[in-house]
């Protein structure tokens, strides 16, 4: 690719000015989803395009990228990311939370806490909390619109009489601002709290289903549960990263085949690798 | 169950691609786009439709830059095509000033000008032509001279009216009101439900060609749409493409010429014709594709008028299954994105089918299957 050949960013102004006002919208209504014309890129649909638009449309020269694949800096597709948007727009990039302005991400927000000088940039591959429970657009549609979540609520309940607990993984649904449910994208349950009055601003991208929608900052996001089957997150106790001794963090489970033993390591490698360091100073 | 965490990726990436330009130049010979452009029009006709862009040389390109995978040159063009400004939209297009190269109708024997074959595989017996092997340009080129020089030139382009014009004058097919609304775009704009009918054609046009036919198919073996419609007409040829002339909109400028083939096919329904002859009539299906993919634009038309009759229990009328299932990046990025390490989600549901196993086997419940496959949730 020569980088003349492209503007700044790949796409043409008129999109980018286009996604932005879908990002202004959705600030506008958190929770809700906005349709938006999304553009194909030379990134697979599926890999993280809605992120990426979303990504292109609000960077400028000045800002500062870090990208993660499920919490990975290394990960070959956030690399590829990582390099397409340096490519087509010079930007500096960062595995340092605490120095990124932009953040993309895919399934994980990083460990370390996210202030009013950051965008993190969610990847969503299923933007429908509703989906499992009605697969038409047009009817989920109306039901965001009427406030009509008896189904979300009737799946968990069969799921507590089916298994005696609420069986749902990464992407639990949650209830942003007391009016939309919304699919925080395959966050695990761990990182779903970190959603819940930030600082900072949450923006998800869906681009193969070709919507956007948003967590401003101090914004109320509860995951749905019931009283006496509250909301619980993965056991992450008594484990501890074999690199950097952290603990009461979201771990990778590391399986050894030749010696059968499991450990276990920080999810967010940005996070491990800066308090390995610091342990060692 | 090895769960390694894929680290150092940027040199594996840089080291993949190198793989994969050595394996783009196996053998001696390099292959010239001039090659692909004119002796494998149908592979680029198809790339282009599915694009949804028009650019033959591109479209080569793109083929020659992926070993000829059609999945990854359309994907190569889509992209292209998302950097560049749309700066004109053409006139609109009447496919009765085609000018033909083939034309037939399996509804009507005799219809005006005659049925015209022209170059089509239909009628060739599907066997390997082991001659071509030792084949030589002087024999081609002989060929063309013999051929060319036999032929009789016509003095004016071949044009006919639709045969669907003629049913029309006998009050046989409805006539509908023209719709001069400003089509929607979906390159632009993500479409919503229920679809207009520019959304779908747009759709079905660049829709994956196996798709398509597929789901076409299955609604002539018995899941709705028709058993058998008739291909009122098959037209093939080239539509000159003009744009509004800039300083005065009076005039209009031609850019070039594109292959098309348009296919009517006729559909017994029930109509409303005008007052009293409410009945049974004929229903139009509408495909139309770039170059000469004619079972494409078949089954683009049994497709249109499947959508123009809604019935969500079965998949060819169910406007939501058609036209969101057969857009070519959208399905092959999505599978191809299971590839992509999914550790922290598969955790978090690892995490809970182990919690919950465990708690069944304190309590001596047997809830869950011995895998706990079950609890496979979607989480994406």
């Amino acid at each position: 690719m020569n980088e003349n050949d492209y503007n700044f960013a790949f796409l043409d102004e008129g999109s980018k000015r286009e996604i932005r006002r879908a990002i202004i919208k959705a600030i506008t209504i958190p929770g809700c989803q906005i349709p938006f014309g999304s553009r194909e890129l030379p990134i697979g649909r599926g890999w993280g395009t809605g992120g990426l638009q979303i990504t292109l449309s609000i960077i400028g020269p000045d800002d500062i990228l870090k990208v993660i694949d499920q919490g990975n800096d290394d990960s070959v597709n956030a690399i590829s990311i990582k390099k397409f948007v340096s490519r087509c727009t010079g930007v500096e990039q960062t595995t340092d939370t605490q120095k990124a302005t932009i953040i993309q991400s895919r399934h994980r927000i990083p460990e370390e806490k996210l202030g009013e000088n950051h965008v993190l940039v969610l990847q969503v591959p299923n933007p429908e909390p509703l989906r499992s429970v009605e697969r038409s657009v047009l009817k989920a549609r109306q039901m965001h619109g009427d406030t009509e979540y008896s189904a979300a609520w009737l799946l968990l309940y069969e799921q507590i009489v089916r298994y005696g607990k609420i069986t749902m993984g990464a992407g639990y649904p949650v209830l942003v601002d007391g009016r939309y449910v919304m699919a925080p994208s395959p966050i695990p349950r761990y990182d779903t709290l970190g959603l819940d009055d930030a600082d900072c601003l949450y923006l998800f991208g869906a681009g193969r289903e070709k919507m956007i929608y948003a967590v401003p900052p101090h914004t109320s996001v509860v995951p749905l549960d019931f009283d006496d089957f509250p909301f619980e997150l993965e056991n992450v106790e008594e484990r501890v990263c074999r690199i950097c001794g952290a603990e009461n963090v979201y771990f990778d489970e590391i399986f050894d085949s030749e010696t059968g033993e499991r450990h276990y390591q920080c999810s967010d490698s940005g996070f491990c690798a800066k308090n390995a360091a610091a342990k060692q100073i | 169950m090895a769960y390694v965490a894929v680290k150092g990726g940027e040199a594996a990436i840089e080291k993949s691609i190198e793989l994969l330009k050595l394996s783009r130049s196996e053998g001696k010979n390099s292959l010239e786009t001039e090659v692909i452009t004119s002796r494998m029009k149908q592979l680029v006709d198809r790339v282009m439709c599915e694009a949804g862009f028009y650019a033959p040389l591109y479209a080569a390109i793109s083929l020659k830059q992926n070993e000829g995978s059609l999945e990854e040159a359309v994907f190569l063009m889509r992209a292209y095509r998302s950097t560049l400004t749309r700066s004109h939209t053409s006139l609109e297009l009447d496919c009765r000033e085609m000018r033909l190269t083939r034309r037939i109708s399996s509804a009507f024997k005799d219809i005006p000008l005659g049925q015209i074959l022209g170059p089509t595989y239909d009628y060739t017996h599907r066997l390997i032509n082991f001659d071509l092997l030792s084949e030589n340009e002087e024999e081609l080129e002989a060929f063309k001279d013999e051929f060319l020089g036999n032929i009789e030139r016509l003095s004016t382009p071949m044009k006919a009216a639709r045969v669907s014009d003629l049913l029309r004058e006998e009050n046989l097919i409805a006539d509908y009101e023209k719709d001069n609304t400003e089509p929607e775009d979906i390159t632009q704009e993500k479409f919503m439900f229920p679809a207009s009918r520019s959304v779908k054609l747009q759709t079905l046009f660049r829709a994956d060609t196996g798709f398509i036919s597929g789901v076409a198919y299955s609604g002539m073996r018995g899941y709705g749409a028709s058993a058998h419609p008739t291909i009122g007409e098959l037209r093939c040829g080239y539509m000159e493409i003009e744009i509004a002339y800039p300083l005065d909109t009076d005039e209009s400028m031609v850019l070039g010429e594109i292959l098309f083939t348009e296919v009517e096919a006729y559909i017994g329904s029930h109509i409303s014709t005008s007052g009293a002859h409410d009945g049974l009539g004929i229903a139009i299906g509408y495909g139309l594709v770039f170059g000469r993919a004619e079972t494409r634009a078949i089954a683009m038309s049994i497709l249109d008028c499947a959508l123009n009759n809604p019935d969500p229990s079965n998949p060819p009328n169910d406007e939501e299954f058609v036209l969101l299932h057969g857009e070519p990046l959208e399905m092959s990025g999505f599978i191809s994105h299971l590839k992509l390490p999914h550790y922290v989600t598969y955790q978090s549901r690892l995490d809970n089918i182990r919690k919950i196993r465990r708690e069944n086997q304190i309590n001596g419940s047997n809830a869950t299957s011995e895998y706990g496959e079950e609890l496979c949730i979607s989480d994406e």
